[in-house]
């Protein structure tokens, strides 16, 4: 009996430090932990942080009705306080509507064009932006939790295939950096792994909020490699890929970035 | 009007120095730069801040081009009296932005 409870205990113990060595065993970490103390109390003073501002425009768009179907965001999703909590932590997804993956922000457009008949708003505009940061930041601390999706696997694999392919004059893949080389230094600049915790992010060069989107082109143009144009198939896959990369992440949008 | 994030206390000490810190959406475009057509895009900044305590000016700020977009200031104040804080941002183009906060001081 004795020896039973022992044998309790030390299993107690082993499954306890096991558990505390697979967290220790996961190095990931958001681009907020390679910023600087200035920067991250930028991002977590709501005060503070710029793209706030955003999130503003993106509240008030969200009860204000638009299109031929003079209906709001807020007539179907109610608060979004309530019903967007842990959604941008589980796009890109499958379309209920086309059956085909979207991001974020093609989804709020699938409801301009089906739901409201507005016409869909202009990639990277403040007022798409706004609206995808206002539903971004009702996940804000939850984990990244991509759906399991048999399309969404395919995309994923590859983006994988992408984020691997070396590419541009430079003649670098993402890996090159964020996979085999985060930490180290660029220019002035940290080399973050790469994980799409806090978009869209207001990045301090672009003195604006912008989307993975924009971010991934920015590392594409960095490579010396032409960009995708902004409708390419090729960022919905890397975007999902890193998603997936990212797993289990807690979310930290909308974020500041150097 | 342009969104606005105001952080000062609402309530304070009296004789006690106080932070507030005010963030407002502008573009701040230089004057400097050329447009995708190559023309210069005209200069639209915000040229001046004030703070007023009960219509007593406790700040005031003159702004420049090199000042980046969505500015972001921070100044103390000593609390002398319960009241309001308003803000003024004014620039080119006829731009004018208010705000109000109000604080109690004990």
């Amino acid at each position: 009996m004795r020896s039973l409870r022992l044998a309790a205990v030390l299993l107690a113990v082993f499954t306890g430090s096991l558990a505390l060595a697979l967290a220790q065993g996961d190095s990931r970490h958001s681009g907020y932990q390679d910023m600087g103390p200035a920067l991250r109390k930028m991002q977590d003073d709501d005060t503070a942080n710029p793209a706030m501002l955003f999130v503003q425009s993106g509240e008030a768009l969200w009860s204000q009705k638009a299109g031929a179907a003079g209906k709001s965001c807020a007539d179907c999703h109610q608060h979004a306080t309530v019903s967007m909590k842990g959604v941008a932590a589980r796009y890109p997804a499958v379309a209920g509507e086309t059956g085909e993956p979207v991001d974020l922000e093609g989804r709020i457009n699938l409801c301009r064009t089906n739901h409201q008949q507005a016409p869909a708003l202009a990639t990277e505009s403040d007022e798409l932006l706004g609206l995808s940061a206002y539903v971004a930041l009702q996940s804000r601390g939850q984990p990244i939790a991509p759906p399991n999706d048999v399309q969404l696997a395919a995309l994923r694999a590859k983006g994988a295939e992408i984020f691997r392919q070396r590419q541009g004059q430079l003649n670098l893949s993402c890996a090159n950096c964020h996979d085999d080389n985060p930490g180290k230094k660029l220019a002035g600049a940290t080399i973050p792994q790469g994980h799409p915790t806090g978009y869209p992010i207001y990045r301090l060069e672009w003195q604006a909020l912008g989307s993975l989107k924009r971010r991934l082109r920015n590392c594409v143009v960095g490579t010396r490699a032409e960009a995708w144009p902004f409708d390419a198939a090729e960022y919905l896959a890397l975007e999902s890929y890193l998603m997936e990369r990212a797993r289990g992440m807690a979310m930290d949008a909308p974020g500041v970035r150097p | 009007m342009a969104n606005v994030l105001v952080n000062a206390p609402r309530t304070a000490k009296k004789g006690q120095v106080v932070e507030i810190k005010a963030l407002i959406m502008h573009v701040m475009e230089t004057g400097y730069r050329p447009g995708t057509n190559g023309r210069i895009i005209p200069r639209n900044i915000i040229q001046d801040f004030t703070a007023t305590w009960n219509g007593r000016e406790i700040f005031r700020m003159r702004m420049s081009p090199a000042i980046a977009a969505n500015p972001f200031v921070s100044f103390s104040a000593v609390a002398s009296e319960s009241g309001i804080i308003a803000f003024r941002w004014s620039g080119d183009a006829g731009f004018v932005a208010e705000h109000q906060v109000a604080i109690t001081v004990t």
